[in-house]
């Protein structure tokens, strides 16, 4: 890795700070990560590189890891990102439809970020608000009983406040 | 700190609650927090203030009350009033009117009673009634004075006794005892030892760990440090999904006040136990909630199962002998060491002793969290406690125990719930979902759904799994396209079965239920799919449309 670049970074005076917290112990491989992907928001092959160089494991095992866990996003996500709850209750509750209309609407597929950045959709395992299902998540904003009215609206404001301001 | 020390706070914090007139808890759990549960609390405690109540009325930040879909709530003491989707502007008309004028505002009050009455609260009894971030709180509900009474008046032997004698068995849906598992990893002799909680909830739909973790996280501490003396561990691990931030954060602050009061640490209450609880977080693999994955994942490592024998109470986190409860069973045991074994062992049923958290879900008017006595049938859990499906529409199936579990029909209503009465009706238990589907829903499609979930969450590691459940999904994508044949199904079944017999883990074991049970149960659907080319529920667009009827 190339440390003249990165090592001014603050992210990554975090997440070393993480790795000596744990005196360089290799089964904290999913903490640090955590960590890493705290501060970048995705983890990248840079970061994967830099940690199994630090705790002596083989960057295999660590993308190996990295790939595994489904809470680890290997790309960078758009600026603005939209999350569906796939869990049985709001599967019940037709967040499928509200998906199809965003993907459609946005031409941008599940799990991928749209051309210019702006918009990612995810979809999530249950965020155990079961009893308010559907959920999605727009930003950090969760809206519960979600509609695909309600939905569109908001992504459509969003991202047209966007356009006014640039 | 003693073990009169403990007494003596609960003595004054109860003397301090007790000086209250009235208490407004509002819950802040996940379920209310997004709802804006937050600003609630802050505008009854600005109402509070500004009416100069402060000595008359303490505004407290609890956990779950269970009734999530009319978040947010706020519960007022004493009378246990419960008031509905309030929002900040209606604090200030409450105070007036419930804590001044002391009437109560029937607008806004939760009144269906048929919810908690069939419902029995021991796990759940301090939740959305003490401040999860105040170790106090739990102290002055008697919290830790079952580890004060283990400590000082108990040996280890006597409190596997009282476990075993209890009959409690493991919630995390395997329901192995309880008591046994503690003798095993206490008759290992290899040091040092490791108690792992498990709080990896995984399965859609289920949030009852959470919400436990969220409510009352000292339940969950006490529970695993009475464990680690009378197993005789010195570290501890609370595996907990990184999905539960405010489970987490909850948990971190619990743990560091355990400390600081010196109930965990060395020397816990001036015995000779030493202890520690560490959290661990998962990173979104569902089969990371399985026994042995768990602890592949604290390992650091991906979390593929690893067979057994050896088992973990021999063999467990790096080769060393492994406690692994889930945390629903731990926050079970200080009840059992305060109350004795015989009294937990009258409640439920006589096989399945106790109380089972479950996620109520899906198409009916009261979803939420409840706490059942085991024994109930589901048709109280349906229709009593959850009031039936909602808009006119006709109950179709009951899904229980998540994406392993079984999807049961109207005829299976009456079914108790231990854990021989799912099994043989070809559920599970599981971690403790419920999701009930209307008409509207095809079983295909659902089945469908839960495969493609263990499909995607298969570690890979064994074959029957790794290849079996594609294969499943092909056919049953075939169905629900119109080109299903009718030789599909008994080829969908021996495969089933093969998944079910050859995997190494639970996860294969049991992904083939939703398919097995709905074959069993729904057997008509799949043919309208295959013979009549269409779907009952109108959900599947089948291709080849061919008109048989009329």
């Amino acid at each position: 890795m190339t440390t003249s670049a990165t090592s001014l970074d603050k992210r990554l005076i975090l997440v070393d700070k993480t790795i000596a917290v744990h005196g360089n112990r290799r089964d904290a491989l999913l903490e640090i990560l955590h960590t890493a992907h705290n501060v970048y928001g995705f983890l990248d092959k840079k970061i994967l590189l830099h940690i199994s160089e630090k705790l002596r494991i083989p960057p295999s095992q660590v993308y190996g890891v990295a790939t595994f866990y489904n809470y680890f996003k290997l790309k960078k996500p758009g600026s603005h990102s939209v999350t569906f709850c796939l869990g049985t209750a709001c599967y019940v509750k037709g967040v499928e439809e509200i998906l199809s209309a965003l993907e459609k609407e946005f031409n941008v597929k599940r799990g991928e970020t749209s051309s210019d950045g702006k918009l990612s959709l995810f979809v999530t395992r249950c965020v155990g608000a079961c009893a308010m299902a559907p959920n999605v998540i727009v930003d950090d904003e969760m809206i519960g009983k979600a509609t695909k009215e309600v939905v569109l609206e908001r992504i459509r404001k969003i991202l047209e406040s966007e356009r006014v301001e640039a | 700190m003693k073990p009169e020390e403990i007494q003596k706070i609960a003595e004054t914090e109860h003397d301090l609650r007790m000086s209250y007139k009235y208490r407004i808890n509002v819950c802040c759990s996940s379920g209310c927090l997004p709802f804006g549960a937050q600003k609630l609390l802050k505008a009854f405690e600005d109402t509070i203030k500004e009416l100069g109540l402060e000595r008359v009325c303490k505004v407290a930040r609890t956990g779950c009350v269970g009734t999530c879909s009319v978040a947010p709530v706020v519960l007022i003491d004493p009378g246990n009033h419960l008031y509905q989707n309030v929002k900040p502007e209606d604090a200030k008309k409450i105070v007036q009117e419930h804590i001044i004028n002391g009437q109560v505002l029937e607008e806004y009050l939760y009144k269906n009673e048929a919810y908690f009455s069939k419902q029995y609260r021991l796990i759940l009894r301090n939740a959305g009634k003490i401040d999860p971030l105040r170790i106090e709180d739990y102290i002055a509900v008697g919290g830790y004075s079952a580890l004060a009474k283990a400590l000082t008046q108990m040996t280890p032997e006597q409190i596997i006794y009282e476990i075993s004698l209890s009959g409690l068995r493991g919630r995390g849906g395997a329901g192995f005892s309880t008591g046994q598992k503690w003798n095993f990893v206490a008759k290992s002799t290899a040091k040092p030892k490791y108690i792992v909680a498990n709080l990896d909830e995984g399965d859609p739909g289920v949030f009852a760990n959470r919400t436990l973790a969220e409510a009352d996280p000292h339940a969950i501490i006490e529970g695993m440090t009475i464990a680690a003396y009378a197993v005789g561990a010195e570290k501890g691990f609370i595996y907990i999904r990184a999905e539960y931030p405010l489970a987490i954060q909850t948990l971190k602050k619990a743990i560091e006040q355990a400390k600081s009061y010196g109930l965990l640490g060395n020397n816990i209450l001036g015995s000779t136990l030493n202890f520690d609880i560490e959290l661990r977080l998962g990173a979104g693999a569902f089969v990371a909630g399985e026994e042995t994955a768990i602890l592949s994942s604290i390992e650091g490592l991906r979390a593929t199962p690893r067979p057994r024998p050896p088992y973990p109470a021999v063999s467990g986190l790096w080769g060393k002998p492994t406690l692994i409860n889930n945390v629903e069973t731990l926050a079970n045991v200080p009840l059992i060491i305060l109350n004795g074994g015989t009294w937990f062992s009258k409640l439920g049923t006589p096989k399945c002793t106790g109380t089972k958290c479950f996620s109520l879900t899906g198409k009916v008017k009261n979803p939420g969290l409840i706490e059942v006595p085991m024994g109930i049938t589901l048709k109280e859990i349906v229709y009593e406690i959850g009031g039936g499906v909602p808009d006119g529409k006709k109950f179709k199936a009951v899904l229980v125990g998540g994406p392993s579990g079984g999807c049961l029909p109207e005829s299976m209503l009456s079914l108790p719930i231990d854990y021989e009465s799912l099994t043989q009706a070809g559920a599970i238990m599981g971690s403790g979902g419920i999701v009930v589907i209307d008409d509207e829903s095809c079983i295909v499609d659902t089945a469908r759904f839960f495969i493609d979930f263990c499909m995607d969450e298969s570690c890979g590691k064994c074959i029957p799994c790794r290849a079996g459940l594609p294969k499943v999904r092909e056919i049953l994508d075939r169905i629900m396209l119109g080109e299903g044949k009718v030789e599909d199904l008994k080829v969908l079944e021996e495969l089933c079965y093969l998944i079910k017999d050859a995997s190494l883990c639970g996860l294969g074991q049991t992904a083939p239920n939703p398919v097995l049970t709905t074959l069993n149960y729904f057997k008509q659907e799949y043919l309208a799919h295959i013979v009549e080319k269409s779907c009952p529920a109108k959900k599947c667009i089948l291709k080849k449309v061919e008109v048989v009827k009329e």
